[in-house]
């Protein structure tokens, strides 16, 4: 970011330079106008900017931050979706909905999920990228290949997964049992029904971070991997001694993104089964479908919905801290080594 | 590579141009692994990833194409579709949910915010890459901050908000909120840092150009190419989007992802029905991805170097 200052001068030299220049191709005007020009020209130069980025910072407060902070004050009321505001209640909501053992099943399957589809999800970036580093023939084709899921509505997703993983006379039961496998309870299972809904998100998502990994692999100076081979290196342990530490960065990035997404997923356990709710025993109901069901659903109640947003809100704070914790101790560790990428 | 052999140019003068570059391959691929040309197991492995990436798509169609009954009894689908597809179709469009409104909602949301994210974003790079201003550099760590915070948590009070404005139902509850993001800013902001020249914008004020000109008629043309790719990725992002849209504009205005979901809801039990529903709602997306999954590739890739 250094680069930062040395051109911080020059749109200043532009501006400084414009209220003088600009009137004088017309014929001469009135002291009075070329004041008032130069002065509007000036508020011009001070003022657009904030002008231009004003859209996205007032938005913003509006429908990102102001909403977010007023879920902390709603958490504390009765409210109704209907009824509105009503008294203050304190941390009764908290207490309500946590006491609830539908809570730690949320809070348990959306974990089981989260994990269930970040680590395969992380490890099969990798290797599809290492493969598309290779020097191919057709090289975008196989790089949109990959990334065609992207483009699928999760919703999409999830109805053909759901049906690919049904319980009796599914397609996925059925190839196992050529194999010899016993079916698979893929909805009556939890384990099972956090497996299919893993899959349904490594389906649309891995081919989109092979391509973040795949970018940041080519980025890797080459003459690295020749030190490599000049040290004897073979190609897997060139992978793990030269690509993967290399990685590091991008790595730690597609895993806080991931974090962020995946603990807030509600589209495919949503569609998974046609009732919505999270199966009979609640075993694929995660912390946001709980968050809907609380406000949309029977209960309507806007208060105890905050309170559950509110927890998961600070979860993923509570995580992505630990992320940058140590993310700075690997960067401060890898910085000798693994250098800069611009 | 090492001195002392033949330069490649020495290789071509001598033995002619085919010998060069089979010199260059034989070279790389004693340099280094990224060079050579890879080998049929690699292809294969790709080959199945395809696979893996396609089929689940085209399982869809094949349902889609066949009936109720067919697919109850065979659970692996025939290779090829079966004649029900224009007769599935009709009967999604047949159906209680309106597919057509649906289909012309998402359209709407998804061109408005595309062209409103574009034009915004563009605004604010510009303004962030090339203009100078008190507090600069913190709002642009401020922008890119916001792309951490799980803003889908607010949904409470952002209902709340739209039934004051009696907006719930309406597509202005969707696409307001996505007028701009923050990561719309921050590619355009990474973007014309390195493709608008200072002297572009110094010719646009010494002939007298007022900022938002200047904007119009140096910053914006420049960044054609990095715009074409956020708008691609903001209409993605908003064909797919279902919680928000579920949300807020229910049953009776229905965005395509909303209809699948009432579709699956109402004819659980029809299978080529439903899977008939899910082609309505992919299809255009893979149409585009067709057309410009390339632009959709060199973005992802660009967005990761610069991130």
């Amino acid at each position: 970011m250094a680069d930062v200052t040395t051109r911080r001068d020059s749109p200043e030299a532009v501006a400084a330079e414009k209220p003088g220049r600009a009137p004088s191709p017309a014929p001469a005007p009135p002291d009075r106008a070329r004041e008032l020009r130069s002065l509007l020209a000036r508020a011009d130069v001070k003022l657009s900017p904030y002008l231009y980025i004003a859209p996205f910072f007032v938005l913003f407060a509006l429908v990102g931050l102001f909403p977010l902070a007023y879920t902390a004050y709603v958490s504390v009321h009765d409210w109704h979706l209907i009824g509105g505001q009503g008294e203050m209640v304190g941390l009764q909501n908290y207490a309500d909905v946590v006491q609830q053992p539908k809570f730690l099943t949320a809070l348990r399957n959306t974990f089981s999920i989260f994990l269930l589809s970040a680590v395969p999800q992380l490890l099969a970036a990798l290797v599809i990228a290492a493969v598309l580093d290779a020097n191919l023939r057709a090289k975008t084709f196989w790089r949109m290949g990959v990334l065609l899921p992207y483009v699928v509505a999760p919703v999409a997703v999830s109805l053909i997964f759901s049906k690919l993983f049904a319980d009796q006379s599914g397609m996925v039961n059925t190839l196992l049992g050529f194999v010899g496998v016993d079916p698979v309870r893929w909805h009556a299972d939890a384990l099972a029904s956090h497996v299919a809904i893993a899959t349904m998100v490594n389906f649309r998502w891995t081919g989109y971070n092979t391509l973040i990994l795949l970018a940041a692999m080519q980025a890797i100076p080459r003459d690295l991997y020749e030190a490599a081979i000049i040290d004897g290196a073979n190609r897997v342990r060139t992978f793990f001694s030269v690509t993967v530490p290399m990685l590091r960065p991008t790595m730690i990035f597609v895993i806080i993104t991931m974090t962020i997404g995946g603990l807030q997923i509600f589209d495919e356990p949503r569609l998974y089964d046609q009732q919505g709710d999270g199966g009979a025993d609640r075993q694929w109901l995660t912390m946001t479908m709980y968050l809907y069901e609380l406000g949309w659903g029977a209960q309507k109640s806007f208060g105890r919905a905050s309170a559950v947003a509110w927890i998961l809100f600070l979860l993923i704070v509570a995580i992505g801290l630990v992320n940058f914790a140590i993310t700075r101790r690997i960067a401060s560790d890898g910085s000798s080594s693994g250098g800069k990428r611009r | 590579m090492s001195r002392s052999e033949l330069s490649l140019a020495a290789v071509q003068q001598t033995a002619g141009a085919g010998a060069a570059r089979s010199a260059a391959r034989r070279r790389g691929g004693a340099g280094m692994g990224a060079n050579r040309r890879p080998g049929r197991v690699t292809y294969a492995l790709l080959a199945v990833v395809l696979a893996l990436s396609a089929y689940p798509l085209y399982y869809a169609v094949l349902l889609a194409s066949s009936d109720a009954v067919t697919i109850a009894q065979t659970p692996i689908p025939s290779l090829l579709p079966q004649g029900h597809l224009t007769e599935n179709l009709q009967r999604v469009l047949g159906s209680n949910i309106d597919f057509l409104l649906a289909f012309r909602n998402s359209l709407v949301i998804a061109v408005v915010t595309s062209v409103s994210v574009v034009f915004f974003a563009t605004l604010a790079g510009f303004a962030f890459s090339k203009l100078h201003f008190r507090g600069r550099k913190p709002l642009l760590v401020f922008v890119i901050a916001t792309m951490a915070v799980p803003t889908q948590l607010g949904v409470v009070p952002l209902f709340i908000l739209m039934s004051e404005l009696g907006w719930v139902g309406k597509l202005q509850a969707v696409i307001i909120p996505g007028l701009v993001t923050a990561f719309g800013v921050f590619w355009m902001t990474q973007y014309l840092e390195g493709a608008l020249p200072y002297e572009l914008i110094e010719a646009a004020r010494v002939d007298g150009c007022s900022m938002i000109r200047t904007f119009w008629h140096v910053a914006l043309p420049a960044s054609r190419t990095a715009a074409a790719i956020l708008a691609l990725f903001t209409f993605v992002a908003s064909w797919t989007n279902f919680f928000w849209p579920f949300i807020v504009l229910g049953p009776t205005n229905p965005t395509l992802p909303v209809a699948v979901q009432l579709l699956q809801a109402s004819y659980f039990k029809d299978m080529s029905l439903i899977m008939a529903g899910v082609v309505v709602s992919t299809v255009p997306l893979v149409l585009l991805f067709v057309l410009v999954g390339r632009q959709l590739v060199a973005g992802i890739m660009q967005g990761a170097l610069k991130g």
